[in-house]
């Protein structure tokens, strides 16, 4: 990922033993390709991860059938990647955006954690009741990845300016 | 700090994201290879028990095939992801190691503690820039004295001999340059306990630089400073360096004095060295011809000094082209025969090895006092390395830059009273000097007496402090006196009373106090605790002043009181 995205233009000082830039790569214009597929990834984990949270929540949130573990599963590694993507981003919206990725990753692994609970460590079983809790875990996570998608398109709208 | 965070977080983002990848990949595949139960049918891992499994192979624990053995299907995929996901992990883990490992990084982190360690200090400390050999014997002696400093110095190992000096007193170091002002405000000139910073390093240039850049900083910071070089000197105290040691000049004039004044020598001895004999005889440099091998800095200092006080210095120097050369010069190392012989050594008195080597100066030595065994030799030692080389008998008097500049300078920063009384002391003569060492080897026979100051304030001196706010008149008397019986007097000298109207000499027991007088005092360790009675204890300060002992509690105060 570090090689992506940053063309050696001689304005950069890089230091050899560590990257001494923090600013998000994103948001310089450098009209190089390797630029813009940087950006790609990017949105596409943010956006990916927003849509297979949101095809877990939806459906009765009460009944087992709707709401299939493997989403889950596919959530929570999407998610997983969008967080370690947006470390080290030392502006304002970077640290906003980690932080909202961090709140989401925080509820679906709460909500993996409760269906563990329920159905390997003690015997209640997959009920409404705990199907409902995993549920509206997951839609917490929702929201945050909602924020986090806004961020983003809020962003590219400025930067088109 | 939060810098490197952000760095290291972004360096590990690589290995993180393989990592993260395949572990979901593997549990994914295990979840879905069919296995069998205990009972033949086909089963399917969960993602919680597959999730379980792969954490344990990439760790390399590998508890077992779990919870039932595995079909060759999941063996296979298994097979597969143990050698990626160790692989995966030994990366992960090694990174963070490298990061970890960044000079930048342990740099950063260094600067950060040292930051804070200084930060905590809550007393008065010094900041010492320079470890070398005069550094170290400074903050020894500092250290004794259980006075904290911050240190700085340019070589990382003189930090770690800092660090490994068997001490129970923590002095915070830092590997920095000095002369960077955001590394002397690091180790804490701006701090309000900070009273003093002491320029030690070996380049005056950089010296000079920590006088300019601490005395814009802090104009009422205490700024001491060594120089060898007359330029630089000027320079310092031209913006007002409180004092500028040239430990050159220093000795010269020393010895100077000590030719007509070996008490008054002896004296300026005793109160600035940390230990040593005084029933030692005095020392009396001999008076006539003296040779002097080496025309340097210290050779040039010497030679001026010696001719003011009247001797005869014959020059010997191989370097015939050094400025204000004497004429009758001879040139030569002194180290042969030949060079000492044509300057007269038989009719010397003395003679004073000066080179920059100290095996140049120890063949002079040896060579002269082979055609004159009564020479009187003064030695300039460079390495403090051979010390033993040069103990006596070989040389009478040894100079070795880094002891003279430790001396002088502790003795500036913890008992700055003893300069004032050896400058008053030089207006009396050598036999007013010789009566006091006298008087002082009866107080202290055995090593060199020990000498404190004292200030009649309320935290230093409460009981004195309380007696002199309500208007009694305590004397000089009543503090030297023993508090079990007021006539015995304690072994100390009272040497310096400085007060509102100046500082007077050797004050007499009469001699009355007054809030923020500073005294000095010279004596035994036990007499100083004594002493600590008087000043502090108002009961033990009121039998000295009345001769009577006060009531202790307060039922006996009132009883006395209706008695009375």
């Amino acid at each position: 990922m570090k090689t992506l995205g940053k063309s050696d233009t001689g304005a950069h000082k890089i230091n050899a033993n560590l990257d001494t830039y923090g600013y998000s790569e994103r948001s310089i214009e450098t009209g190089s390709r390797y630029m813009n597929l940087e950006k790609v990834v990017f949105a596409f984990t943010i956006i990916l991860a927003l849509t297979l949270n949101f095809g877990f929540f939806t459906g009765d949130i009460g009944n087992a059938a709707h709401h299939n573990v493997y989403e889950l599963y596919a959530a929570i590694f999407v998610n997983a990647i969008a967080t370690i993507l947006k470390f080290g981003d030392r502006t304002h919206m970077g640290a906003v955006l980690l932080a909202a990725s961090l709140v989401a990753d925080i509820q679906l692994v709460a909500a993996a954690g409760v269906w563990v609970y329920a159905v390997h460590v003690t015997d209640i079983g997959l009920t409404p009741a705990i199907v409902a809790s995993i549920v509206s875990l997951a839609g917490g996570a929702v929201i945050a990845n909602t924020i986090s998608v806004s961020l983003l398109v809020i962003e590219t709208v400025m930067l088109r300016r | 700090m939060d810098s490197i965070v952000f760095l290291i977080l972004r360096q590990m983002r690589a290995p993180l994201l393989l990592l993260t990848t395949i572990y979901a990949i593997a549990t994914l595949g295990l979840t879905l290879i069919p296995g069998m139960d205990d009972k033949g049918q086909v089963w399917y891992m969960d993602f919680f028990h597959a999730f379980y499994f792969v954490s344990f192979m990439g760790t390399t624990t590998g508890f077992g095939e779990i919870p039932y053995p595995f079909t060759d299907a999941q063996r296979m995929w298994a097979l597969i992801f143990i050698y990626i996901s160790v692989a995966t992990w030994v990366y992960t883990i090694g990174t963070l190691i490298r990061l970890w490992q960044n000079e930048t990084l342990q740099k950063a982190l260094a600067e950060h503690r040292f930051q804070r360690q200084v930060r905590q200090i809550n007393e008065s400390f010094f900041v010492v820039c320079g470890y070398g050999n005069t550094g170290s014997r400074l903050v020894k002696s500092l250290r004794k004295r259980l006075i904290r400093a911050s240190v700085l110095d340019l070589k990382q190992d003189r930090i770690d001999a800092l660090m490994l000096a068997e001490h129970p007193l923590f002095l915070p170091g830092l590997q920095a340059d000095a002369s960077t002002p955001r590394n002397l405000v690091l180790a804490g000139i701006m701090h309000p306990m900070c009273k003093s910073v002491v320029a030690l390093t070996d380049d005056n240039a950089v010296n000079l630089h920590i006088a300019i850049t601490a005395k814009v900083l802090k104009p009422e910071l205490k700024v001491i400073c060594r120089s060898d070089s007359h330029e630089i000197e000027a320079n310092m105290a031209s913006f007002g360096t409180d004092a500028i040691i040239d430990p050159f000049d220093s000795f010269a004039k020393d010895l100077g004095l000590a030719v007509d004044y070996p008490y008054q020598y002896m004296l300026s001895d005793w109160f600035r060295n940390e230990s040593g004999e005084t029933l030692a005889p005095v020392m009396q440099l001999p008076k006539g011809r003296w040779l002097l091998c080496g025309f340097g800095r210290f050779g040039r200092a010497i030679h001026r000094e010696l001719v003011d006080a009247g001797m005869t210095v014959q020059v010997i120097e191989p370097n015939k082209a050094l400025l204000n050369l004497p004429v009758n010069a001879v040139i030569g190392d002194g180290t042969e025969a030949v060079t000492l012989n044509q300057a007269g050594v038989s009719e010397a008195v003395g003679i004073i090895a000066g080179a920059d080597d100290d095996s140049n100066n120890l063949s002079i030595i040896v060579t002269a006092k082979e055609l004159n065994p009564d020479l009187f030799v003064i030695a300039r030692q460079n390495q403090q390395a051979n010390s033993r080389l040069f103990a006596h008998p070989r040389a009478e008097l040894v100079m070795e830059v880094s002891d003279v500049l430790a001396t002088k300078i502790r003795t500036l920063l913890t008992n700055p009273l003893v300069d004032d009384f050896l400058s008053l002391a030089r207006a009396h003569d050598d036999s007013w000097a010789q009566n006091l060492t006298e008087r002082i080897r009866k107080i202290s026979p055995s090593g060199f007496p020990e000498v404190w100051e004292c200030v009649i304030a309320a935290d230093s001196a409460h009981a004195v402090s309380n007696a002199l706010t309500k208007g009694t008149d305590v004397r000089i008397e009543h503090l030297t006196h023993d508090h079990h019986d007021r006539d015995v007097s304690l072994p100390v000298l009272a040497l310096l009373h400085s007060n509102s109207q100046g500082a007077f000499c050797m004050p007499s027991g009469h001699a009355s106090l007054a809030a923020n007088d500073r005294l000095l005092f010279a004596g035994s360790a036990a007499s100083r605790a004594r002493m600590q009675w008087n000043l502090q204890n108002e009961v033990a300060l009121g039998y000295m002043l009345t001769g009577a002992s006060l009531p202790q509690t307060w039922l006996g105060r009132w009883l006395q009181r209706a008695n009375s």
